[in-house]
């Protein structure tokens, strides 16, 4: 092998050794890699959460059923899966780089989301006004009210951070500062949001329903 | 890489397709919570309905559907911690119902 052939052969190897470095994970851009792991390791924090409840219940006799009425958790459930279709049409009008419809979207995911929030404080509120706090239940166990206040407290924090982050990144993309994928990667989180609610409703509400 | 992916497959008719069943998901749970079972019952066919419900979020809404090594990804690691997690119920129990050898 002559010099000229050896040096073509390294210049080929170093090309796909680069190549191979440059290829994305799961060939996604790394901001939307970066919310996956966030997300598998959120899971790991709320399904943390959620088992402790679990635990905590299980062990517990008489347990509390302080909620006489769904409307309110039916509305919230409704009002965050409707927000998440919203995402979606912001996501797809971002790809047909829709500016104006992108940010409409957008508003009116976080709009929703801040009734969300609205509603969930006002159910709070009326927990309180009957005596429930951290670390008081009027109606069983003060476990019961740790629970509930750090399960739906921790989804309430999410939900606002969502919220602040979509009224961001919608102003930064319709100034032209932001690209469609972190659009993308905004509407994973907030999907995200509205998933962990699936699974609080019927363990944190409807399972400590009296009816 | 600063372009998005294209999610082309479905479109808008899909994702209120979605929407439309993970409603309908929604309300079968709270009509369980009506149902007049055990709270053990209850629980078990909240979890599955609860679990398809995200399933269909993370596969249509998350676009796992479309990308198969990171559906793996996500899936292998999430439900390995989700397992692990699992380790404490036996405990639960026996703080409820005494240890099964002193009956």
């Amino acid at each position: 092998m002559s010099q000229a052939d050896l040096s073509i052969h390294a210049q080929v190897s170093r090309t796909s050794a680069t190549d191979a470095m440059a290829e994305p994970a799961f060939r996604i851009p790394a901001k939307k890699m970066a919310m996956w792991l966030f997300i598998i390791a959120d899971t790991a924090t709320f399904a943390g959460c959620l088992v402790a409840y679990g635990f905590i219940r299980n062990s517990t006799p008489a347990w509390p059923r302080p909620f006489h009425s769904m409307t309110n958790a039916a509305i919230m459930t409704f009002i965050l899966l409707t927000s998440s279709l919203t995402m979606l049409f912001a996501m797809r009008s971002a790809q047909r780089e829709d500016k104006a419809g992108t940010f409409r979207w957008m508003m009116i995911s976080a709009f929703l989301g801040i009734v969300f929030a609205f509603l969930h404080i006002r159910e709070w509120v009326g927990l309180i006004d009957e005596g429930m706090t951290l670390l008081h239940n009027p109606f069983g166990p003060p476990t019961f009210g740790a629970a509930f206040f750090s399960i739906t407290g921790l989804h309430l924090l999410h939900v606002t951070g969502g919220v602040i982050a979509l009224l961001a990144v919608a102003i930064r993309y319709k100034g032209g500062r932001y690209a469609a994928d972190d659009i993308e990667v905004t509407g994973l989180y907030w999907h995200f949001v509205d998933l962990v609610w699936m699974f609080v409703v019927p363990f944190m509400y409807v399972l400590n329903w009296s009816h | 890489m600063a372009t998005a992916e294209t999610h082309t497959s479905g479109g808008m008719g899909r994702d209120i397709a979605v929407y439309i069943c993970m409603l309908v998901l929604a309300g079968l749970q709270f009509l369980i919570g009506l149902q007049n079972i055990s709270t053990s019952q209850m629980f078990v066919r909240m979890l599955a309905v609860a679990v398809i419900e995200g399933g269909l979020a993370l596969l249509f809404f998350m676009h796992l559907s479309e990308n198969r090594g990171l559906r793996w990804f996500v899936l292998i690691f999430t439900v390995a911690v989700l397992l692990g997690l699992q380790y404490g119920w036996t405990d639960s129990f026996r703080l409820i119902d005494g240890v099964p050898w002193a009956k």
